[in-house]
Formats: structure tokens, C-alpha cells, sequence
């Protein structure tokens, strides 16, 4: 057999050189490359353009309205008319959102990731839990409609809208991004490493005393980027708020009106707004208020997001 | 033998001197020297401990076997640890030295599918007795792992905690401060204690391990490889501190390395692993004596091949 010479029989320095230079040209790859990056592009394209054209409508808007737009109430003249019901109604929901959703659905994922023993019963739960995350949004909207409008009205908290209120609103998106705070925070549990466990219960710390002084701290960036998306996610919901009964036309409370009358009264939220003034036959609710609405709502979302990254960054660079 | 024992002092030696040039301000007088203990350029010397067979018994292990659900990783282990000395334990992988090791503490509690039998008696009670709150073991019994593994936390704090959940009620300032101290680690770190612990260097790191661990007051310490991810230089400051911790602690170790057992370790315990029939690893104990004994006139064949590299 012949034997194949070693390359240190061949090497010389000519021959070294030969085979070490010279820049390989790959056309697929270069082709491939290309295509990524087109992709991306288009993507760049279709969000720059969308928010140009929004922008563009809401500019006269802004312009000449400024904070009086943003700080107005509803009205059926477009000359006076303003987005501040629907920021408070958000607001409102928001906040239902913060009280029920968060403290629910991080102690369920707490549970889920440091107490339930790995069976069927607890990968069941994991399954479901991340089922009802992708369920659309109008399912939680009829869950809204048959449950939580019955029973706040059933518990006398229905007021003049019988019970399609804000707080049948919040419970419902509290109900809907559950299962995303629950995802999130467990996937935030999870990252912790187990050499912190390991170090806390080798001082003798008991199971609670290592999650509440190594583990929940050590995952709070993680839960609290989750949490505040989520938060964005509830603010910019229309469907399920649509479902439950949310006013799409004109309404105001009366002067003389109680905070229980507030409460339980009529409501509506900033992207349902953005939904009926978007059908109106007035060119100026449809083509010019409705466009700055949008611009309130994204700004809003922006900062909620410019939140999350502020505090996950703060907390993160503290260690 | 002699000559690997040789060159091990001689590596120690110029590790310790490189250790004294780069950090010019140690604390407290501690001649590097000091970490031969058991290792003299003759080879064997007295520890000061081994021929003293009269420091008592503080963890008595008989027949341990530990099983991880069918596994059986231990097998049969009977394993005298004794106060006041440093215990090694070694052997190649798998061969169930760490097991064993968190045994002593329970930490092998954290592992859902972990089965014992046999005996472990702390001071003559049963480790594993029906109404031993393995929480209140670790407090007694504490222990240091193989990668450092501070808490992301301040220097402060990573040494308050355990005497915190603890109930600890004096001065905290004091205890961080006496603990710091004796981990050689005060004059490093003494004005930067609001600091994150992972500013520290890993050896630093490692030794303020040390300090928590010994923070809680605790009777025995267990390491676990504490020196695997370290550099020579660092790993000699921790054996150093180890030969000082024993005055006040028991300590069992953990290693891959042989050359730092027989350096610290007043007895050594050999393990190896038994492949049984469908290639079940189980580890068992071949062999445990004095330290000097262990690695220059060894009772068992498996072990002399060990030691002098035949094997593993």
C-alpha cells in the first residue's frame, strides 16, 4: 500500500505559503448572506414606514393641540376631543393588571419551579400554562364576558354599566397575560444557578430562606422585564376589551358622579379609541385623530418598555 | 515515591514564594513553610496529629451505601473522621468521594431520587435519625464547593447571612470582622466590604467561602475540591489556611489532586470505582490510614498504583 506522504515531507516554505494565502471565495455563502440581510431591511422598511405614515397623520394633530390633546376627554368635536379617558382607563386596567396578575402569577411560578415535585400533575400544568399563553385574546374576552361581568354584577359592584366595567376589564387582562408572567418568571427562577442554591443551604438556610434571599433576588431582573412586557402587552389589547363590553362611542360622567360611579360606570382604554375613531365617517376622527392616538399609545408602550430595560439593567450591573 | 514527594515540596516551595512576592502585606505570621506539614524533604514527617490517635471520633460512618434511584453509587463505606485533623478523601471520577462527602451535612438531600443506608453518627447521633433537621446538620456541619460560589451579594453580607438566619444577635460588624480574619482574607478585603464579592480574585473568592462557611460557627467544615479551580498560588493560601482552620474545626477534603492530600491531610481515605455486571460504577473505600502511611506504605496493591500513577 502506498503510503500517503505526511504534510511535513512536503512542507517547504514556497509550498507552505501556496497553501496558507489566498482569500476562498464562496458564492452561497456570499448569496445567503445577502439574503439575511435583505430580510432584515424589509423588516426595518415595513416598521419605518409604518410609523412614518403614522406619525405623518398625527402631526397636525400635535402640532396644534400638544398636551391639550393628550390631557382632553372625549368629545364629538374633533376640535376638542382627547385621548385622556382612554389613558386613565388603561391606566385603570394596568393597574388591575399590576395587582393581580403579578403577586398570582409569580407565586404560581415559584411554586411551580421550587416546591411541586417533577410528576405528570405538575408537566401537566407546565403544558397548560404555556397553551393559555398562545390562546387568543378573544377567547379571554368571552371568558371576561360569561364570568367576571356576571359575578362583579352579581356581587353588586355592576353599577350603571352592569358590570361591563373597568374592573371586569382588568381582571380579564389580568387573566390573559397570567400565563405570560407565569412563564416568565419561572424561566427567571430557573436561570438561577444552582451553586447559589447549593451555597445557601450550605450555611443552613431552610428552602425559604434560600428563595427569599438568593433566588427571588437573583431572578427579580429577569421577572421584572417579564412583567413590565406584559404590562405593554395589557395596554395594547383591543379584542377582548371589545368583547367584554367597552364604550366605543361617546360618553362622560356626570359632574356630580362618586368614584364608585367612576368605577363601575362607563370606560374605555387608549388602543379602543384608536378603534373607534378609526371608523368614523369624519375624516378628521378617522384620518388625523385617530393616527395621533396611536402615536399616545406607542409612546406609552415605549417607555414602558424603556422601564423594563432601566431597571433590568440596574439591577443586573448592582452585582 | 521520595523523589515525587520531593518534587511536590519543591513546587510548593517556589509557589510559596511567588505567593510572598506578589502579595507583600500577608496578615499574620505564616511561614508558607508550614503547609508541608506532612511532607519533608525527607518525605514522611510527623504532623504533629498522627500519632495521636486520641482525638476523638466526630463523624462515624459504618456500611454507608448511598444509591442516586437505581444507582448505586456507594458501597459499604465504614470511615472514622476524627476532631481537629483534616481527613482527604481521594480517588479518580465517579469514584464517590463527593457522595460520601455530602453525606456529612446532608446536602445529598437536594437530590430528589438520593437514597442512604448505613450509619452516620455526628458525635454519636444519627445524621439520618427520623427527627434530625438536616437544616440544623448544616449549620454544624459546613461546607465549601468546588467552583466559588459567593452569593451576588456584598463581601459584607456574604458572611452575615448564615449567622443572620441563624439568629445570631451580637455585634455583626465583630463576627464579620473576627471570621474575616481568620480567613486570612481582613487585610484584603477590609475596605471594600459593601463591594460585590465577584470583585474578588478567584482565590479570594474561594476564601471568603471559607469564611462563610465558618461564619455559622460550625464544628466540622466539608470541602468539596476547593481548590480545583484555582491557580498554585492560590490553592497553596487555601491549603495554608486549612492547616490553620484545623486548630478550631474538623475538616474533611475533597481532591483530585494527590499531592495536596498528602500536603494538608492528617488521614487519607482511597477510594476507586468497581465496575459491576451491566457496567454499574459503584464507588467503594480500598483503603484509609495516616496520610504518611497511606502514601508511602500502602496496605493495598490498588492503592500503591494509584498513587505512583499506574493508574487513574
Amino acid at each position: 500500500m502506498a503510503t500517503r506522504p505526511t504534510r511535513t515531507q512536503k512542507a517547504t516554505r514556497e509550498a507552505v505559503q501556496r497553501a496558507l494565502e489566498g482569500r476562498r471565495i464562496e458564492p452561497g455563502a456570499v448569496i445567503f448572506r445577502l439574503l439575511l440581510l435583505t430580510m432584515l431591511l424589509s423588516l426595518l422598511l415595513i416598521l419605518i414606514v409604518l410609523l412614518a405614515d403614522i406619525f405623518i397623520g398625527a402631526w397636525p394633530t400635535l402640532r396644534h393641540r400638544g398636551f391639550d390633546f393628550v390631557f382632553s376627554g372625549l368629545s364629538l368635536n374633533p376640535e376638542t376631543a382627547g385621548v385622556f379617558t382612554g389613558i386613565v382607563g388603561s391606566l385603570a386596567i394596568a393597574l388591575f393588571v399590576v395587582l393581580l396578575a403579578i403577586p398570582i402569577g409569580v407565586g404560581a411560578a415559584v411554586y411551580l419551579e421550587e416546591y411541586a415535585s417533577d410528576n405528570h400533575f405538575t408537566r401537566w400544568i407546565d403544558t397548560t400554562v404555556r397553551n393559555l399563553a398562545g390562546v387568543p385574546s378573544i377567547v379571554f374576552g368571552l371568558l371576561g364576558l360569561t364570568m367576571f361581568v356576571v359575578v362583579i354584577n352579581t356581587i353588586g359592584l355592576g353599577g350603571s354599566t352592569g358590570g361591563k366595567n373597568v374592573i371586569a376589564a382588568g381582571i380579564t387582562m389580568a387573566a390573559l397575560v397570567l400565563p405570560i408572567v407565569i412563564i416568565t418568571s419561572a424561566e427567571a427562577i430557573r436561570a438561577v444557578p444552582f451553586t447559589i442554591r447549593e451555597a445557601g443551604y450550605g450555611v443552613g438556610a431552610t428552602k425559604w430562606e434560600v428563595i427569599r434571599s438568593h433566588v427571588l433576588p437573583s431572578a427579580f431582573p429577569g421577572i421584572l422585564t417579564g412583567t413590565v412586557l406584559t404590562l405593554a402587552r395589557a395596554f395594547g389589547e383591543t379584542a377582548p376589551l371589545l368583547v367584554i363590553g367597552v364604550a366605543t362611542g361617546f360618553f362622560s360622567a356626570s359632574a356630580d358622579a362618586t368614584f364608585f360611579d367612576k368605577l363601575t360606570g362607563p370606560y374605555t382604554a387608549l388602543p379602543v379609541i384608536v378603534f373607534s375613531w378609526s371608523r368614523q365617517t369624519d375624516p378628521a376622527f378617522a384620518e388625523t385623530l385617530a393616527p395621533a392616538a396611536i402615536t399616545v399609545l406607542l409612546v406609552i408602550l415605549f417607555a414602558l418598555n424603556a422601564v423594563a430595560i432601566y431597571f433590568r439593567n440596574k439591577f443586573e450591573k448592582r452585582w | 515515591m521520595v523523589n515525587d514527594m520531593n518534587d511536590t515540596t519543591r513546587m510548593v516551595d517556589g509557589a510559596s514564594l511567588d505567593a510572598s512576592t506578589m502579595h507583600p502585606p500577608r496578615p499574620g505570621p505564616q511561614p508558607p513553610t508550614r503547609v508541608r506539614g506532612p511532607v519533608s524533604d525527607a518525605g514522611i514527617a510527623p504532623t504533629g496529629n498522627e500519632a495521636n490517635d486520641a482525638h476523638p471520633v466526630i463523624i462515624d460512618v459504618e456500611n454507608l451505601n448511598v444509591f442516586y434511584g437505581d444507582f448505586h453509587a456507594v458501597k459499604d463505606v465504614t470511615l472514622p473522621i476524627r476532631q481537629n485533623e483534616i481527613t482527604a478523601l481521594i480517588g479518580p471520577s465517579g469514584c464517590g468521594k463527593s457522595t460520601v462527602l455530602r453525606c456529612f451535612n446532608r446536602m445529598n438531600d437536594l437530590i430528589e431520587t438520593a437514597r442512604v443506608e448505613g450509619k452516620v453518627e455526628y458525635h454519636g447521633v444519627d445524621l439520618y435519625g427520623k427527627n434530625v433537621d438536616p437544616v440544623e446538620v448544616r449549620r454544624h456541619v459546613g461546607m465549601v464547593f468546588q467552583k466559588p460560589n459567593p452569593f451576588p451579594k456584598s463581601i459584607y453580607d456574604n458572611i452575615a447571612f448564615g449567622p443572620k438566619i441563624a439568629g445570631y444577635k451580637d455585634s455583626m460588624d465583630d463576627l464579620v470582622e473576627e471570621t474575616l480574619h481568620k480567613a486570612a482574607l481582613w487585610d484584603e478585603v477590609k475596605d471594600k466590604l459593601g463591594e460585590s464579592a465577584f470583585a474578588l480574585s478567584g482565590g479570594q473568592q474561594q476564601r471568603l467561602c471559607i469564611a462563610r462557611a465558618i461564619a455559622t460557627n460550625p464544628d466540622v467544615v466539608l470541602m468539596d475540591e476547593p481548590a480545583s479551580a484555582l491557580d498554585p498560588i492560590a490553592t497553596l493560601r487555601i491549603e495554608e489556611l486549612m492547616y490553620d482552620l484545623k486548630k478550631d474545626y474538623s475538616i474533611v477534603i475533597v481532591t483530585h489532586n494527590m499531592q495536596q492530600a498528602a500536603r494538608v491531610s492528617d488521614r487519607t481515605a482511597f477510594f476507586t470505582v468497581e465496575v459491576g455486571e451491566g457496567g454499574q460504577r459503584t464507588g467503594n473505600l480500598v483503603e484509609f490510614n495516616h496520610t504518611s502511611n497511606l502514601f508511602t506504605n500502602p496496605n493495598e496493591q490498588e492503592t500503591e498504583d494509584y498513587i505512583t500513577g499506574r493508574f487513574g
